[in-house]
């Protein structure tokens, strides 16, 4: 017990040490001033601008800054399909891979395109090199750096005043050449170093000791794993991702893993202070992230550690918890950690299989991909805090006697109208096509398990798929037109209803005049402030949910125990 | 229209009235503005279908059920309706008396020709010139164009005691409906019938004219959405629990959505609105809309006349200084003759000083004295007795009255003089005959209590600005004495727009007073402007609330009334969403233990059975709402205090206590209903 709490307590310790300077690098990264940044990154950054023709960066309102986000995911989302549609005809091809089929394709690109990585194909059989090159590193990129761009912009919007929230070209940029190509590099290197492989050589094949042949596969495995983590995808190189021994070889590249993907989402709170000029306004959102986080985690990891109740009526002595779906090497701490922390921040890679949690375990990762708010995908996490935390400042923010106000800017109708928008979206595309799903013979012969545990597992999927996390509970059999278009569709909502309602939010925040602070004021960096966000959290984000989880995991743990 | 109501919360003809309100309420046309209530409506209609037609919703085992549960959804409907009626009920009362004062009246029009002809009120329009004379009612709003007249505002104010207003100035205009008590007026009418003060009032405290605030939209955007999330939640819950093989009942899962929505705040919504308008009516404010109310909950600086509002504004005897080699006691008796059967506010007040340091006068000896009134021309009032002149004015007209008699100047009189102007008072000069005796220093007195005040609007985070003609040195004098936050001496109507923009530019709300006619640029540039009742009508149409009873300091309450409201709003918004958590508790095992025996593990408010916990949700979910009528009706309590304080305050009766109440109401209505058997 105690030394699964050390484990635990050094990877937090870890991330305490690196999260708040990894913020204020991201805060220079990101700012309007001229730092000593440019000077390394900027001679590069000006080659890509004149290549691509962008003369000058110029300041874009909400709206332009959502189309030219929109207009670039959509032509690298045509390439892609195309890319897909003909891989069979094009060069680096080598194991002859056919075309892919359409429902697929539109699912596999969404999935990438979002930041999902559900993978509904299967990698080794299903892409061509260039496929996997082209399609799915780039996007691995593209749509992490959309991310973080989309969240700056929206802290902008919260921040400063006027009418422009920055540029998109340059926040996307920077955040490749800035943010992720860097620590990508320093990652891989020392994954490698931990032994994960970089080739580019064949397969091996080997001789086993029965006198069989066995095909090793590998490949540039470590670079794809430290994008996978840090922009949050989750597509593994292999099909059971980083409880592979190539992907995950040992504690130490697990612990790396983790911190690689909870990072960014981890910092991004402090970025966000200091760009708000109150630090603490910070630490308030990510003391939240933490408290509901590691609420979560103890469930998961007690739940896990107590052992399955099945095993232990038929005399199976359980001391080291349920270990079904689990590597010996990470054992439970580990292993609960990286299902929370993967869910927290919607990265979607797996150190263990999710479908074999026990059922209040599995209630965890799908509960943090509900709530899509406790540190959360690459950007889209923190956005989506601050959308709870300007609803409970609209909640209850009345209760000082003041109309409500978010860092000095009045929430009106206006946005209002447009949160209430990305509000609603969230259970909609979750609810609706799990309640189709499951009562329509489309979606039920998908499910593995049925009673309560195919409940859970309808309803992982759809959530992932909302979160974009792309994780699943891989019992589902759901590579069919049905899956793949509903799942696809539901990748795309979850990702751009709420990122482009933000930015209009932030749009419309940016024009107002901050009042000054006073005595009168509601205040929201302080410790009253992040309960009512937490309660906030709780009522609106998780009670929606609540009537479902008590027919799937709930119902299940509660009949099996 | 005051005292007689003030304290009559709920009287019965208002309740009946408010009750027969409720049911006309129930039409779906009128429900549809309150969105929430509606789906409430659509799922009472929804169980008396089941009711009426059991053998098509295969209901029939359980009509008795759905009976209680329609019953508590009608129930749940008509307390919300009754809300809202009984807030209306007061504001129509309040109209009703006013409409009585509306009554026709006959005016003496005067023609182009001078002569007079009688028309009835409502044929009056903007620019005709009535007389009233004694006796008369004024027959519309005007503007006083000659006379003076001593006129019955009580119609309106409250107030019994008549007030003066004459031709010209800022005292010349006149309200419809009020009475002359002496004298006679030449009015010209300012407004075509139907537009008058007293219409806009009617309509006004009537709620006829009443929109949502900006505040109110917004939360109902939310309260909508909720609505709907939870509509989704319900239906989607349907497909998922035939999955996994539990029937449903659908009455049970109308139940569920009724208290999963915001009826409580849904329900109350409007009432609160309503009354916190109603409140500051009572308080004898006119507010033209609730976006002023809530505005004045905002308000960030307030800028307030040093006149009238912070001090009395008329200057009061504060000390007497001798010059000279005369003594104290000199200078107090001089100071006492020379203010015989002075009826100003200074001579009151020169008197009552002197009585309490002990002089003495034989008012019967000085009878026959010849009192001597101010005049604009000498600049001194006094009397002359038995050959002798005593005298107090300003220091130069006495220091030329003293020579013209052939008297010396005592050395130090100037000395003394700017002494006293540089404590911000104003210095008399007395003297008697040739000789000055001393100087009476005046002073304008702050008004007890407003110290406290500003210290309370401190608390509230409002900084205080005082507006005065003063020089600086006199303002900073009373700046300091009053404790305002910041002054603006030899201000002029133009730097109180200066001073609001300049507030305005930072982002804050700005309210401010004021009656005169060159104040209402300023009164329609703040974000709260109060406008005097006795002022001008160009003041009153250019602020966004009136204050009948024409005293500015009230201003301060206004801000108060504001602040309540959104309190309460947001309060019952809190208590309202918080309450989810135990009904999730209480009807989602009684939903599913039928088929999930184990479902029973959830159940740890240990209700009796299913039947029993639905139904105690549903039924604490319809009495919360009565339960909270006073509460939406009054408001909060409210003291000022910071904002942090007030929050954690707050959050912890109506957050907390939201989260906690429902699971004892809900358990303690479960132990009824298991008394009655169900």
């Amino acid at each position: 017990m105690w030394n699964d709490l050390v484990q635990i307590g050094i990877v937090l310790l870890i991330l305490f040490v690196l999260m708040v300077p990894m913020g204020k690098y991201l805060y220079i990264v990101f700012g309007d001033k001229e730092s000593k940044l440019d000077r390394i990154f900027l001679p590069f950054e000006k080659v890509i601008y004149r290549i691509s023709g962008i003369r000058q960066i110029e300041e874009m309102t909400w709206k332009k800054y959502a189309v030219t986000l929109l207009a670039i995911n959509g032509i690298l989302g045509v390439i892609a399909y195309f890319v897909l549609r003909f891989q069979g005809g094009l060069p680096l091809n080598p194991a002859k891979i056919e075309n892919m089929e359409p429902s697929l394709i539109f699912n596999t690109i969404t999935s990438f395109l979002t930041n999902t990585n559900l993978q509904h194909y299967s990698g080794e059989s299903g892409l061509s090199v260039l496929s996997q090159m082209l399609v799915i590193t780039m996007f691995m990129f593209t749509y992490a750096a959309t991310g973080l761009a989309v969240c700056i912009a929206f802290i902008r919007g919260l921040s400063s005043k006027g009418r422009s929230i920055g540029n998109f070209y340059q926040d996307w940029l920077r955040a490749h050449t800035r943010v992720l190509i860097p620590l990508s590099l320093i990652v891989t290197l020392t994954l490698v170093a931990l032994g994960v492989p970089q080739t580019l050589d064949a397969n091996v094949t080997v001789q086993t000791l029965e006198g069989g042949k066995q095909t090793i596969a590998m490949g540039p495995v470590a670079s794809l794993e430290s994008i996978k983590h840090l922009g949050t995808n989750g597509g593994g190189f292999f099909g059971v991702n980083s409880s592979h021994p190539f992907e995950n070889p040992n504690v130490f590249t697990n612990i790396i893993e983790i911190l690689s993907m909870w990072i960014i989402p981890a910092s991004l709170p402090f970025t966000y202070g200091r760009m708000v000029k109150n630090s603490k306004q910070g630490w308030v959102i990510f003391g939240v992230m933490l408290t509901i986080f590691l609420l979560l985690l103890s469930l998961v990891y007690s739940q896990e550690k107590a052992g399955n109740p099945a095993f232990n009526e038929l005399g199976f002595s359980h001391n080291q918890g349920s270990m079904e779906g689990k590597e010996v090497r990470f054992g439970i701490p580990m292993s609960a950690l990286f299902t929370s922390v993967t869910t927290a921040a919607t990265t979607g890679t797996v150190n263990n299989m999710h479908d074999t949690l026990t059922p209040l375990g599995g209630l965890v990762p799908l509960s943090l991909m509900m709530l899509n708010s406790v540190f959360g995908g690459e950007g889209v996490g923190l956005m989506n805090m601050l959308m709870y935390a300007i609803l409970a400042v609209f909640l209850s923010g009345l209760m000082v006697g003041r109309t409500p106000e978010f860092l000095g800017r009045k929430i009106e109708a206006k946005e209002m109208k447009l949160i209430v928008i990305a509000l609603l979206a969230h259970p909609l595309i979750i609810l609706m096509p799990s309640a189709i799903a499951l009562g329509t013979t489309l979606g039920t012969e998908a499910i593995s398990d049925s009673g309560f545990h195919g409940i859970s597992q309808v309803l992982y999927e759809y959530t992932s798929s909302a979160a974009n996390n792309g994780s699943g509970f891989e019992g589902l059999g759901d590579n069919t037109i049905f899956w793949n278009t509903t799942t696809g569709l539901v990748m795309l909502f979850g990702r751009y209803i709420s990122m482009v309602v933000l930015l209009a939010v932030a749009g419309s925040l940016i024009t107002k005049q901050p009042v000054p602070e006073t005595l009168g004021t509601f205040r929201t960096d302080n410790a009253t402030f992040g309960t009512i966000l937490i309660g906030t959290v709780i009522i609106i984000g998780a009670l929606t949910f609540f009537p479902v989880l008590v027919l799937g995991p709930v119902a299940e743990y509660l009949t099996i125990r | 229209m005051r005292s007689d109501q003030r304290n009559s919360l709920f009287t019965g003809p208002m309740i009946r009235q408010a009750l027969i309100e409720s049911v006309k309420k129930l039409n779906p046309l009128i429900m549809m503005k309150n969105p929430v209530m509606f789906v409430v409506e659509v799922g009472t209609f929804l169980t008396l279908l089941m009711i009426l037609f059991p053998k098509f919703f295969g209901v029939e085992g359980t009509v008795g059920y759905i009976v209680i549960v329609f019953l508590t959804l009608l129930l749940t409907i008509l307390f919300a309706n009754f809300a809202e009626a009984l807030a209306e009920g007061r504001g129509k009362a309040q109209a009703d008396t006013l409409k009585k004062t509306k009554a026709d009246t006959i005016a003496k029009r005067l023609t182009s020709s001078g002569k007079i002809e009688e028309v009835s009120s409502v044929d009056l329009r903007k620019g005709d010139i009535v007389l009233v004379e004694t006796g008369d009612t004024i027959p519309g709003d005007g503007e006083i164009i000659e006379g003076l007249a001593s006129i019955d505002e009580s119609a309106i104010t409250g107030e019994s005691a008549p007030v003066i207003k004459e031709a010209g100035g800022d005292f010349n205009s006149v309200t419809g409906g009020t009475k002359v008590v002496s004298d006679w007026i030449k009015v010209r009418i300012t407004v075509d019938p139907g537009e008058s003060f007293l219409d806009k009032m009617i309509s006004l405290v009537e709620g006829a004219s009443r929109q949502k605030t900006p505040n109110e939209i917004a939360l109902n955007t939310l309260l909508i959405t909720l609505t709907l999330i939870f509509v989704l939640v319900c239906v989607t819950l349907l497909p998922i629990t035939k999955y996994v093989g539990v029937k449903l009942e659908i009455a049970t899962l109308i139940a569920l959505l009724v208290c999963l929505i915001p009826t409580t705040i849904g329900g109350l919504l409007s009432a609160i609105g309503i009354a916190g308008m109603d409140r500051v009516t009572r308080f004898n404010v006119l507010a033209m809309s609730g976006k002023a109310v809530e505005a004045a909950g905002d308000i960030n600086t307030m800028i307030l006349d040093k006149t009238g509002t912070i001090t009395f504004g008329n200057r009061m005897a504060a000390q007497f200084i001798p010059v000279g080699d005369h003594t104290e006691d000199e200078a107090c008796q001089a100071a006492m003759l020379s203010s015989i059967q002075d009826e100003t506010p200074e001579g009151r007040s020169i008197i009552e000083l002197a009585k309490e340091q002990g002089c003495t006068l034989d008012e019967q000896k000085y009878k026959k004295a010849e009192i001597i009134p101010f005049a604009a021309e000498t600049r001194m009032s006094g009397m002359d007795f038995e050959g002798v002149s005593y005298r107090k004015g300003a220091i130069d007209s006495v220091m030329q009255f003293v020579k013209e008699k052939g008297g010396v100047i005592p050395t130090n009189l100037k000395e003394k003089g700017e002494q006293i102007a540089s404590l911000g008072g104003t210095p008399l000069a007395i003297c008697i005959q040739n000789e000055i005796i001393g100087l009476i220093y005046l002073k304008d007195t702050v008004k007890p209590g407003m110290k406290e005040r500003f210290a309370e609007l401190r608390k509230m985070g409002i900084k205080t600005i005082m507006c005065t003609g003063d020089n600086p040195l006199t303002a900073k004098t009373i700046a300091n004495e009053a404790g305002v936050d910041d002054f603006v001496a030899e201000c002029k109507p133009e730097d109180k727009i200066r001073v609001i923009r300049e507030e305005q530019i930072q982002g804050k709300l700005v309210a401010m007073t004021g009656d005169g006619t060159n104040d209402a640029p300023a009164l329609a540039q703040a974000d709260v402007g109060l406008a005097m009742n006795s002022g001008t009508m160009a003041a009153k149409e250019a602020a966004n609330m009136v204050d009948l009873d024409s005293d500015p300091t009230k201003i301060i309450e206004v801000v108060s009334i504001g602040k309540q409201l959104l309190m309460t709003r947001g309060a019952l918004t809190t208590f309202s969403v918080a309450n989810d958590i135990a009904k999730y508790f209480a009807i989602l095992p009684a939903m599913f233990s039928v088929a999930i025996p184990e479902m029973q593990t959830l159940n740890f408010m240990h209700l009796s059975s299913p039947t029993s916990a639905i139904l105690s949700a549903l039924i604490f979910n319809a009495v919360i709402i009565p339960l909270l009528i006073p509460l939406a009706m009054k408001g909060i309590a409210y003291k000022p205090m910071p904002a942090v304080k007030l929050l954690q305050r707050n959050l912890l009766i109506y957050g907390v206590g939201g989260v906690i109440a429902p699971f004892i109401g809900i358990k303690l209505i479960d132990i009824v209903l298991q008394v009655f058997g169900l």
